[in-house]
């Protein structure tokens, strides 16, 4: 994958930015409005996405890297099952033990912030690795059929 | 609430549409426009069901999902599909749906559906009631499935990680060797 003309580049540049942060703002904001960190995880991987489509694989790696994407991932997951655990601390597994704030505010309602925040890492990282892996296991198999190096 | 069903049923009608020509298209790439545009409409019937949850991570994943299936379709040489169809399949499939048609016609044949969202679960009842002042959680979804269903979404999270493991591990596995194969 080369990338693709200049005028996309500079496109896919400018609005990078904006579709990380709309990512971010429906993670942060998934117990307050309609969200969650399913989907600002899934919208987060899609910027990264859009950048390895327009720029190729090298600018997208090296934006995030293969190896920290599968930190990422692995550390969102612990993070989601340590949550559970520290509620362990306060009667059952999953328990709501962080204070619950005020109404209507970010900072309430306990774990669920957190939890989304871990959920939308996981998600984010595990679908851009998912991509990467497609995406340059098709180039390669695909110019090896045409050497005909392949069996 | 008002009467959604003309928009739904133009909805599904849109949506079997789009099933049939995914399905009975020669060409690979119209066939995956198909199914994104089934999956569209999804995310719209969502919206006027009320869960906009739903509808949003409907429409992202579905981003997702064609920008992903053109990647890989696009790059194949013949997208055309010449083999015919198999009847032993189509005899089963339509069985199949004979007999779930026949069974919905047995049961609620007689006595109708029931309204839509009735009756509410005892369960269902008391996550209502209780979801806004015992989480402090103003979207009611977010309270269900990350506080009283929160072993349901680890279950998730770790169904999604043990599947990116299996495709990141047999993905992975050929780019090497095909890797090692164009370096020598």
């Amino acid at each position: 994958m080369k990338g693709m003309s200049l005028i996309v580049k500079t496109i896919s540049d400018f609005v990078v930015g904006f579709i990380i942060i709309f990512g971010a703002y429906i993670v942060l904001y998934g117990h307050l409005t309609p969200g969650g960190g399913f989907a600002g995880g899934v919208i987060i991987a899609s910027a990264f996405i859009l950048l390895m489509l327009a720029h190729g694989k090298d600018v997208a790696f090296s934006k995030l890297g293969e190896r920290a994407a599968h930190i990422l991932d692995s550390a969102g997951a612990l993070a989601f099952l340590l949550i559970g655990w520290v509620g362990v601390v306060g009667g059952y597994f999953f328990m709501n033990v962080f204070g619950r704030g005020e109404q209507f505010r970010l900072l309430s309602s306990g774990m669920i912030l957190p939890g989304n925040i871990a959920i939308a890492f996981k998600v984010a990282s595990s679908l851009f690795l998912v991509f990467s892996a497609l995406a340059v296991f098709r180039r390669r198999s695909f110019r090896s059929m045409i050497e005909g190096e392949l069996r | 609430m008002e009467n959604i069903a003309p928009q739904l049923y133009t909805l599904l009608v849109f949506m079997v549409v789009g099933s049939i020509i995914a399905i009975e298209t020669k060409n690979l790439l119209s066939a995956v426009i198909s199914v994104s545009a089934v999956g569209f409409a999804l995310s719209i019937a969502f919206l006027f069901l009320g869960a906009p949850d739903i509808a949003i991570t409907q429409l992202v994943v579905e981003v997702l999902v064609l920008i992903i299936l053109i990647r890989g379709t696009i790059l194949l040489d013949n997208t055309a599909i010449e083999k015919g169809r198999d009847t032993l399949a189509m005899v089963a499939s339509l069985i199949f749906f004979g007999m779930i048609l026949g069974f919905g016609a047995l049961i609620f044949g007689s006595t109708g559906f029931p309204a839509f969202g009735e009756p509410l679960m005892r369960v269902s009842k008391v996550y209502v009631q209780t979801g806004l002042p015992a989480t402090y959680a103003a979207n009611i979804v977010a309270s269900i499935i990350l506080d009283f269903r929160a072993y349901d979404t680890l279950g998730e999270a770790t169904v999604l990680f043990a599947s990116i493991l299996g495709a990141l591990a047999i993905l992975r596995r050929t780019g090497k060797a095909g890797e090692e194969v164009v370096s020598a």
